[in-house]
């Protein structure tokens, strides 16, 4: 039958994929949001980062070019959102809002004139050891380089806020941009950072659904990630590693109900189809029960602007 | 007498606006998604050939919000509206209610409520069944992987005639389905080809619009059919073949008997015969004895010699709905619910 190793190890292989926008975005996200800032405008930056990445890959015909581009864009659009909520300090809640309905418009727009392209093949790594090892194979080799990147970014993402002094700083000004500010640290500019820096890597999400995971440009392609990566940000208590977990959860059980129905599994399909939201939930909901951890490593500041006193 | 011309030259002013005939179209999708939305735009912009004015609105969702983009179509001045989905049934006909002097016509439903209101659909099933016929003598694992969107009719109807199909040149086929909920979700649509791929189906086909999953199958390396256009660009090796819905030259008709009058509640199913339902060109890796019998069926599907409902069908549990040497009647078709024999799983309630 097909149920043999390699055919798990594929099923593994098809999860991890699915899970890389999830994991970028949310771990950009994060590092915003541990700032203090609540930027909802992922689902726009992601699908602005999509589009321009397909631009740049059929104006340019060079896939390096796209990947820094989509990063750059991604950038581009969250330095709006960074000076509205920043230098002009508006609603953060609102402004994110605004950024995702202007993204999903101008993606749009500039889309038009993109529709129908076929993408081009990204280059996959080690795709030959993918085919000649059982199980780990598939688990292992045969990727793009972005997933690598993706699967390493919660880790660095992890020891950067609690083992590096940036990371520190980070911190400090998320829970109490006042004291931070007594001390010396320039809360605006650690936030635009940091806004920025969320902005490049749902730029990057956007350029994974665009050019290597359905490589072509469509209307509307992240169809909702970005929430979801919203949403796993907050389930996953601001933790990095919990938002890695969370997003393989997700892909997982995603994936996963789509086999169960397509081996004809008697169980309404409509519950299979709400199933990845509530198992995500339950899970990142049991491991997060900590409240003192929680406590660590909520932002106190979340959302709320500061103006620094002259 | 200042008063007077400008009430005069408000009222020409109005006149003059309404006099010119409009036809209005609401879309499910973006006009770009290269597939259902896309064609229907192809046939408004041949209404706009004809001589004749035709917007529209697109991504219009489902529910309320369709029922106010409808009504505002209706209260700007549109003479004709086209509804280019299912789940715009009621809302067309709600509001019909209140326009008696708009023409309404609803795309693959089948409520007429109004005089107003005119269905049309095309009978895609006809294009399922060549599929089902060149996915059976295709395949190597005998088994056909079948994304799905909502479970109505017309979709059970399309996976029923395939698989009808299909098992008249292989007994022994297997069609596994996937119903993803959704028209269009590109990533969703690719992760289900791959699991339908990973479960050992080396026919990829689907009843959602994007090209998504068309792309899966060629890195995969099995075939696949496009959905609604030709998406044979996208997926040039592992495409066979894609039905194209052809609705322009019916919206020209159309939008010609509204203005000139001639406009009459009608309920139209056209297919391969009117040339509403259309196939892309074979793919030559079918071979050519392949070829040659797929377009026969073609042309006997067009004329009425064969049709893709002959009896004897029975449903899953052993049912007879269609008696041996009879076919399947529209009442039939059009209410479809159940899977017919030889297909996996349970259709959602």
């Amino acid at each position: 039958m097909i149920f043999d190793l390699n055919f798990f190890g594929m099923l593994i292989g098809a999860i991890m994929a699915s899970s890389v926008p999830l994991i970028l975005a949310a771990s950009g996200e994060l590092i915003t949001e541990r700032s203090g800032v609540l930027n909802l405008g992922v689902e726009g930056m992601m699908i602005v980062g999509a589009i321009s990445g397909f631009a740049l890959m059929v104006l340019t015909d060079n896939l390096f070019l796209a990947v820094i581009g989509s990063m750059l864009s991604g950038l581009i659009i969250s330095s709006i959102f960074g000076f509205l909520t920043q230098t002009l300090f508006t609603n953060h809640v609102a402004s994110g809002l605004a950024l995702t309905i202007f993204g999903i418009g101008i993606s749009a727009m500039i889309g038009k004139n993109f529709v129908g392209i076929p993408g081009k093949d990204f280059p996959l790594l080690l795709v030959n050891l993918r085919e000649s090892i059982p199980f780990l194979g598939p688990i292992l080799f045969g990727h793009s380089i972005i997933l690598y990147v993706a699967f390493a970014l919660p880790f660095a993402t992890n020891y950067f806020l609690k083992k590096t002094k940036l990371g520190l700083i980070v911190r400090a000004v998320g829970d109490s941009p006042v004291s931070a500010s007594n001390q010396g640290i320039n809360v605006a500019l650690v936030r635009y950072s940091c806004i920025l820096y969320g902005g490049a890597m749902c730029g990057l999400a956007g350029a994974y659904l665009s050019l290597i995971y359905t490589p072509q440009w469509i209307e509307n392609m992240t169809a909702g990630r970005g929430w979801i990566a919203l949403a796993l940000v907050v389930f996953a208590t601001w933790s990095p590693l919990k938002v890695l977990a969370g997003a393989i959860i997700f892909g997982g059980v995603t994936i996963m109900q789509l086999h169960l129905q397509a081996i004809g599994l008697r169980i309404p399909v409509q519950l299979l189809s709400a199933l990845p939201y509530i198992m995500t939930i339950i899970v990142l909901v049991v491991i997060s029960r900590d409240s003192r951890k929680i406590k660590l490593n909520t932002p106190t500041s979340l959302g709320q602007i500061f103006y620094k006193e002259k | 007498m200042k008063y007077l011309i400008s009430v005069l030259f408000l009222l020409g002013l109005s006149i003059s606006a309404n006099a010119e005939f409009k036809v209005g179209f609401v879309y499910v999708g973006p006009v770009t998604d290269h597939g259902w939305t896309y064609q229907h735009d192809e046939g408004r912009k041949a209404v706009e050939a004809a001589g004749i004015k035709a917007t529209y609105v697109e991504s219009v969702q489902y529910g309320a919000d369709s029922e106010r983009v409808i009504r505002q179509l209706a209260q700007s001045g549109h003479d004709l509206i086209f509804t280019t989905s299912f789940g715009y049934m009621d809302p067309t006909n709600n509001v019909a209610k209140d326009f008696p002097n708009v023409k309404f016509e609803h795309a693959t439903g089948y409520k007429m409520d109004h005089p107003n209101v005119s269905v049309y659909s095309a009978r895609f099933y006809q294009g399922r069944t060549l599929l089902g016929h060149i996915a059976g003598k295709m395949t190597k694992t005998n088994t056909i992987g079948y994304i799905a969107s909502f479970p109505i009719p017309e979709v059970i109807r399309g996976i029923n005639a395939m698989t009808l199909a299909a098992q008249k040149v292989n007994p022994d086929i297997k069609t596994k389905i996937i119903w993803v909920f959704s028209w269009y979700d590109p990533g969703k649509e690719a992760e289900a080809a791959q699991a339908l791929i990973d479960q050992g189906a080396d026919i990829i086909m689907q009843h959602t619009d994007s090209t998504a999953a068309v792309q899966v199958a060629e890195k995969a390396g099995v075939w696949s059919f496009g959905q609604a256009s030709d998406m044979q660009k996208f997926a040039p090796k592992s495409i066979l073949t894609s039905i194209i819905d052809d609705w322009a030259p019916y919206y020209v008709e159309r939008s010609i008997a509204a203005r000139d009058g001639t406009w009459s509640q009608q309920n139209t199913w056209h297919g391969l015969k009117e040339g509403m339902v259309a196939m892309a060109p074979y793919n030559p890796a079918m071979g050519s004895d392949l070829v040659k019998e797929v377009e026969q069926l073609q042309k006997d599907l067009a004329s009425g010699k064969a049709n893709s409902f002959t009896g004897p069908i029975y449903d899953q549990k052993g049912n007879l709905l269609v008696a041996e040497g009879s076919v399947a009647d529209d009442g039939l078709l059009g209410g479809m619910k159940v899977y017919v024999k030889g297909v996996e799983g349970d259709v959602p309630q």
